[in-house]
């Protein structure tokens, strides 16, 4: 049955007249709209997918966020085309948060974006609300023309009847469109008749990011609204004992000062003047229940319970007993720091408490998990929490926070609010850098230890790998999928799936839960350290056993055709077995392969890297070969590419979050460095043609970057990187 | 009060001497595409023209550009120069979540104001203080090499 449902006419409260698509529900009251909606007398169901306007404008409802990886673009495309809307007048707008209509199909009955999913869910139901769209179009304009359907075409917006030389636009046949019958099945077109998926169409927000109009979070001005800065606690646990806000509240234009749980905030008019008044507070802070470990402590103990057998995350065979009858075993260690996510733009969220409700201006990654604990801090019903999603500037995950951090302190400053006269004024929390980087939901600090048996002829007869680090899903309401007998998913992802085939296989995991400091997933999530570790041990287990890097993959990948045809594409056009290039004198090249399955894309790396005498390196070429399924738009896998290589890099290379005595110990970007201009490397992106169902791009080409490039640096020094990011004075000549 | 030429009209900002120019064009005077990354000079997003020459407004008390042109992404199409540019932009698609494209555009209008046909090594010289999270920079680099074509 077609699941897209006429919401036409429940529309017209917006001043929207046209035809509206949304997803058959069963009738439900609606808590937020139920004002308005007693006034017009009829359901309000502010919810769809498509909407054509009687101006001709198109306006896809996404129900994802575009944080900068396409999906707005993405969603628009799969609409456009089933519906053969011209692309020019299509737009796309955020969708407001609701589960039971924006759901994503990945995750049940959540609405959020993340895992790589926004195409694969969306991929036909997106194209059923075109199309759709478009059978309602020519249904309409059959009984308009009085002809027969079947002779209708539809082609750039314009529906045309050739036999009488009669056409019209989408937009003057819109009202007519919205009473005609929903169909009740529609035919999807086939891939050969594609006209804008598996083509280059230009990216929806290409204008507005080029000449300041769009719409961030950041952006938001309101009438009345107060801007929040948060002093928050040196350390994690860490409570205010005395607050003295005389000098900051004596500050012109500083308007209150509240506590909150994780804090305190100051309310001003203005940004500037709220961060003058938080540099004027004096508190004085209780650390007796703060965590005061640093970081190497906490590495040192990881390191102790490697040595140690975890919770199994996968056994196949008998790992003891192959290691018993091993003619050599090689092993190595591996250190992962902590990661901040770092978004350029730095977390922030706009909270109006109104008479009916609360409403939310975010760049809203996790509308699910944030409008219930929002609705939970004031008593709410989750429909009363309407959200407006924003451009998100950079997320790679820290928007989706399992526990909703920066949103819950944004609405508790409001709820500290209540009752005094700016109780229902719009405040915008607006975080600093140094807020940004010290608040936690870091990727994880992760150790693991590998070893591998060989046989007399180098065979690998046995893989052990033990990882050791902090779980993300535990305590949150993602624990019940993620977590098996207490091993969380996302700890030991692209570890447990190994595709080797090796006949004893075991992978263990310990989960630290005495660690405050809190963890979040981050672009790639496990694959994050996961594809470094096994990439890397696979690399070195090829050397000592003295094959090919590649050969002795596709050797072991007989049962895994995806992951062999990215290796075999990656190495062809990367001149795999072809010498290298000699770099000027003094310097080493070498050249380095990583293949990795990561939400269930395929990507292989070949990197080169060139080695100077003092250590220091450049990676000059990445050849990436991808793997994603049928390719929606080119030109953004591509672009996803380059920006995941150089995201990549950027943690290769200086990615560090340290703790001292439990202070964070970066703030900004002069201790947190990121990848320039001037260091990213050429890229080449080789997509395999595929008819199979489209899988994300915004992730998979993460992880293999920093293996390919830490087998290049063992190539040209013999040296292997066992710690990220690379400690560069190892490679001294 | 403060008196600016801002995008060439005259403009007056009700803020504190010491307010960065980033605040009161962001804050008082509504030009939100101008972004704070961070703060202190450290990542370009903030990047504004003063009589012509890229500056970070987050680190430029606003009572100093007072008797001085200054100029934003809103004003960037107004000149040759930066319409190539913005054309440049799109037609590479060189965005991603474009939180630091406001300050990339500006530094590359004042690089190719000045070069006209820059080599990669001025590129990298005038546009390495840019970050770019989503590392874009490889659209970067194309896109000024394809607007300075465009220009030529
Ligand atoms: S915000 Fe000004 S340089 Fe970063
Ligand atoms: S486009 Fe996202 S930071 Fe540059």
């Amino acid at each position: 049955m077609n699941p897209i449902q006429n919401v036409s006419r429940r529309h017209f409260l917006q001043g929207v007249a046209g035809l509206t698509l949304g997803i058959a529900l069963p009738a439900v009251s609606q808590q937020a709209g139920a004002a308005e909606a007693a006034v017009a007398g009829t359901p309000f169901e502010p919810n769809a997918f498509v909407r054509i306007g009687t101006d001709n404008i198109v306006t896809v409802l996404s129900k994802h966020l575009e944080m900068g990886q396409g999906t707005y673009t993405g969603l628009a495309t799969l609409v456009a085309e089933e519906l053969d809307a011209a692309w020019a007048q299509v737009r796309v707008e955020g969708a407001p948060a609701d589960a039971r209509r924006y759901n994503n199909l990945a995750f049940g009955p959540m609405q959020g974006t993340g895992g790589s999913t926004a195409m694969a869910n969306s991929w036909e139901q997106m194209r059923q609300a075109g199309a759709s769209a478009r059978a309602m179009l020519v249904a309409a304009a059959a009984r308009r023309w009085n002809v027969p359907a079947t002779e209708i075409t539809v082609r750039e917006g314009v529906v045309s009847h050739a036999a009488s030389a009669r056409t019209v636009r989408f937009g003057e046949l819109a009202e007519a469109a919205a009473a005609e019958a929903v169909p009740a099945l529609v035919t999807l077109k086939d891939p050969r008749d594609f006209r804008l998926i598996g083509r280059h169409a230009p990216r929806k927000d290409s204008v507005a990011k080029t000449d300041g109009t769009a719409q961030f979070t950041q952006d938001v001005h309101l009438p009345g609204m107060l801007v929040a800065q948060v002093v928050h606690p040196p350390r994690f646990g860490s409570r205010v004992k005395a607050l003295d806000a005389t000098a900051a509240r004596a500050l012109k234009g500083v308007v209150d000062v509240v506590q909150i749980p994780g804090g305190v905030a100051v309310l001003a008019r203005d940004t500037w003047t709220a961060s003058k008044g938080r540099d004027a507070l004096v508190i004085e802070w209780d650390d007796s229940a703060a965590y005061r470990e640093s970081s190497d402590q906490i590495l040192a103990r990881y390191r102790a319970l490697a040595a140690t057998p975890g919770k199994t995350a996968r056994k196949d065979g008998d790992v003891e007993a192959a290691f018993q009858g091993a003619a050599r075993v090689v092993e190595a260690s591996y250190d992962f720091p902590y990661l901040a996510h770092a978004a350029m733009e730095p977390m922030n969220c706009v909270v109006q408490r109104t008479a009916t409700g609360l409403e939310v201006w975010n760049g809203e990654q996790s509308h699910t998990v944030d409008q219930a604990k929002l609705a939970a801090l004031f008593g709410l019903a989750p429909e009363q929490v309407n959200i407006h999603t924003l451009y998100a500037g950079g997320s790679f995950g820290r928007r989706a926070s399992t526990d909703s951090d920066y949103v819950r302190e944004a609405a508790s400053i409001v709820k500290a609010l209540e009752g005094s006269a700016h109780a229902q004024v719009p405040v915008k929390l607006v975080w600093t850098r140094e807020d940004d980087m010290r608040a936690g939901y870091y990727r994880p600090l992760f150790h693991h230890r590998l070893e591998a048996a060989l046989d007399k002829n180098g065979r690998i007869q046995a893989w052990r790998h033990r990882l050791v680090g902090q779980s993300i899903a535990a305590g949150s309401a993602f624990e019940p999928f993620l977590v098996k007998d207490g091993v969380d998913h996302l700890s030991v992802e692209g570890a447990s799936s190994l595709p080797y085939a090796i006949p004893n296989l075991q992978v263990e995991l310990h989960t630290p839960t005495d660690i405050p400091v809190p963890v979040l997933w981050w672009r790639s999530v496990g694959s994050t350290h996961t594809a470094y570790a096994t990439e890397t041990f696979l690399d070195r287990l090829a050397v000592s056993a003295g094959q090919d890097p590649v050969a002795l993959r596709l050797q072991l990948l007989d049962k895994h055709p995806r992951h062999a045809a990215v290796l075999r594409l990656a190495a062809e056009k990367a001149g795999w077995g072809k010498p290298l290039a000699k770099g000027k004198p003094g310097e080493r090249r070498g050249r380095g392969v990583a293949v990795h399955e990561s939400f269930q894309s395929f990507v292989a790396q070949v990197a080169e890297v060139t080695v100077k005498k003092d250590g220091s390196l450049r990676v000059d070429r990445v050849v990436t070969a991808v793997d994603c399924g049928f390719a929606i738009n080119p030109d953004i896998i591509r672009a996803q590419v380059e920006g995941s290589v150089g995201f990549a890099l950027t943690a290769a290379f200086y990615g560090e979050i340290t703790l001292k005595e439990g202070v964070v110990e970066q703030g900004n970007f002069g201790e947190y460095g990121m990848l320039r201009i001037n260091e990213m490397p050429r890229i080449e992106v080789h997509i395999v043609p595929s008819a199979a169902k489209p899988t994300g791009i915004g992730e998979p080409a993460v992880p293999p970057v920093a293996p390919a490039v830490a087998n290049a640096l063992a190539a040209a020094t013999g040296k292997w990187a066992t710690r990220l990011p690379f400690v560069t004075r190892q490679f001294k000549a | 009060m403060i008196q600016l030429t801002i995008n060439g009209k005259p403009q007056q900002a009700d803020v504190e001497p010491d307010t960065p120019l980033l605040w009161a064009l962001r804050d008082s005077l509504l030009l939100t595409g101008t972004k704070y990354g961070c703060g202190a000079g450290l990542c370009g997003a903030c990047t504004v023209h003063v009589d012509g020459q890229p500056v970070r407004s987050c680190v430029t008390p606003v009572a100093s550009v007072a008797g001085k042109k200054v100029s934003t992404i809103e004003a960037a199409g107004d000149s040759r120069v930066g319409k190539a540019v913005q054309d440049a932009w799109r037609k590479l698609d060189v965005v991603q979540c474009g939180y630091c494209q406001s300050g990339q555009i500006m530094s590359a209008i004042g690089l190719l104001s000045t070069k006209k046909k820059p080599t990669d090594a001025d590129i990298d010289a005038a546009m390495a203080g840019n970050l770019c999270r989503c590392a874009t920079y490889v659209r970067i680099r194309a896109a000024i090499h394809e607007a300075a074509k465009a220009l030529a």
